[in-house]
């Protein structure tokens, strides 16, 4: 039931993913943050297995964030998003894999271009102009082949969000519920009320 | 004569133990740094970081898993003690939390007198739920960490700090077999707080959980009850009624209810209650009681729907 959407758009990229946290048919709360802010320009929406998806996440922000202390200066989206993908694939060759589906968007400060990586469990990883995980992804891909424009403003790529939200609420038998929004720009990454 | 003798050789009693430590000892010429605590006080230990004995199988977590009961297989050999209803929320006037007390093994009642809610220490509570032993165990090896961290740091543990260190380590066992689902409450420097950790690793940061079989059965009392401005009075009530309810409907959690809070100076045991009792008679005279029993029955006692007979001219 978890779903989360991913849009690149005329100089950004909007990461939305839903807040519920579910055990079985009950919910455990529905505030959940699933987004994590990596860098100044990077963010990753994560969703999967119960625990795995925390614990890698705070991995991920640890080591990014250990690359830019080192460095004095962050990673770009591409070497960031290889990066987490090595970890997932290295993962699903150990005695207990992370089972946590990823979408990494990202602005790319020295290219000024943004960037949007899917990434599942099995270490797959593709870049797309929109991306899904989840049951939502069976409703709003085909959606987002009709709709989706990657010279959209900011206005219209949120529209198209809207309507990929809208019609999942429509459609899916469980309703997701709230949705939290992050953009990331030029100007870095902030949170959207939809 | 003969004792003498037993005692010399013998590899179990107190005596031989005292030979082993002393032999232990003489190995060093002198006690290690780390008999001081400059390995962080846990260098006086027993050489190593602790451990379990495993049966001697190749897998030991899928052994395990053959062996003790699911859904799939009732007539297993162990059988873990499951079935539960435990609650706690977080409101102006500190926390509440609430618990039943019966265990079962499948069908059977194993006991009708079990505590739920395990004291880790003045200020903080862990609850209860799915695999007892293991919640006792790692809820009170908790406690140990807690107070270590209080030696160390000279600041009582945040909650979510205490919560962390548990999700921590039984994510470190995930998919060996432990079965907790877990509430951490208590008061700290951020006020009262309440996190859910569970065995496969989750761990949620919120004001109202409820964690059990009867579960569903509390929420649907307690979700509808709640409201952060409750009076102390109200808010004990509400744990209490939300209890009975899954007592009442859950076949697997019952007998009594045991009720505490939590306020700036720690927790503080409220009450053990009937869930018989609560259903024909109510709580007793207590602060927020409704002064007659919840039953159904009892609460719309010469209540009718039928329509009123009209009145023959």
């Amino acid at each position: 039931m978890e779903t989360s959407f991913g849009i690149t758009g005329k100089g950004y990229v909007i990461i939305a993913a839903d807040t519920t946290s579910a055990r079985s048919i009950i919910k455990m709360k529905t505030d959940e943050d699933k987004i994590k802010t990596l860098s100044p320009h990077l963010l990753m929406a994560y969703s999967g297995e119960p625990g795995d998806t925390v614990q890698f996440a705070e991995f991920v922000e640890r080591n990014i964030r250990l690359y830019q202390i080192r460095n004095l200066y962050a990673l770009r989206p591409a070497a960031a998003a290889a990066w987490i993908r090595r970890a997932l694939a290295n993962s699903l060759r150990s005695r207990k894999p992370y089972g946590v589906n990823l979408l990494v968007g990202g602005y790319d400060t020295a290219s000024t271009d943004p960037h949007l990586y899917w990434i599942d469990y099995f270490g797959a990883m593709t870049e797309v102009p929109f991306a899904a995980h989840g049951y939502g992804a069976y409703f709003a891909l085909s959606l987002l082949d009709r709709y989706h424009d990657p010279e959209a403003s900011l206005e219209e790529g949120l529209a198209v969000l809207r309507r990929c939200i809208d019609e999942v609420a429509k459609r899916l038998v469980i309703d997701p519920g709230k949705y939290k929004v992050k953009v990331v720009d030029k100007d870095g990454v902030r949170e959207v009320e939809l | 004569m003969l004792h003498q003798f037993a005692d010399r050789f013998s590899t179990t009693s107190a005596q031989s133990e005292l030979r082993r430590a002393q032999a232990l000892a003489a190995d060093d010429e002198e006690f290690s740094d780390a008999a001081w605590g400059s390995e962080a006080g846990l260098g006086s230990l027993a050489k190593g970081v602790p451990s379990f004995s495993v049966p001697a199988v190749s897998d030991p977590s899928a052994f395990l898993r053959l062996h003790t009961d699911d859904h799939a297989d009732p007539s297993c050999r162990i059988k873990i003690k499951h079935g539960t209803t435990t609650l706690a929320f977080r409101y102006q006037g500190g926390v509440i939390v609430a618990v039943d007390s019966r265990a079962t093994a499948g069908s059977y009642v194993a006991s009708g007198t079990v505590k739920k809610v395990i004291e880790i220490n003045p200020y903080l509570l862990g609850t209860m739920a799915g695999g007892a032993a293991d919640c006792q165990y790692w809820e009170t090896y908790l406690g140990i960490h807690c107070r270590l961290h209080e030696l160390r740091n000279r600041e009582r543990i945040s909650v979510s700090a205490a919560s962390k260190y548990l999700s921590n380590l039984v994510y470190s066992y995930k998919g060996m077999g432990l079965s907790m689902g877990t509430m951490i409450c208590g008061w700290d420097k951020t006020g009262p707080a309440v996190f859910y950790v569970d065995s496969d690793g989750t761990r949620l940061k919120g004001d109202l959980f409820s964690v059990g079989s009867g579960s569903t059965h509390a929420y649907g009392v307690l979700d509808q009850g709640y409201h952060w401005d409750l009076t102390d009075a109200e808010a004990q009530e509400l744990g209490r009624r939300s209890i009975y309810a899954a007592g009442h409907r859950d076949a697997f959690s019952g007998n009594t209810c045991n009720l505490y809070h939590i306020k700036e100076d720690g927790w503080h045991f409220i009450g053990n209650y009937d869930i018989s009792k609560m259903h024909y008679e109510g709580p007793g005279n207590v602060p927020g009681a409704p002064g007659h029993g919840y039953g159904y029955d009892i609460r719309v006692e010469g209540r009718s729907s039928a329509d009123v007979a009209p009145v023959a001219a």
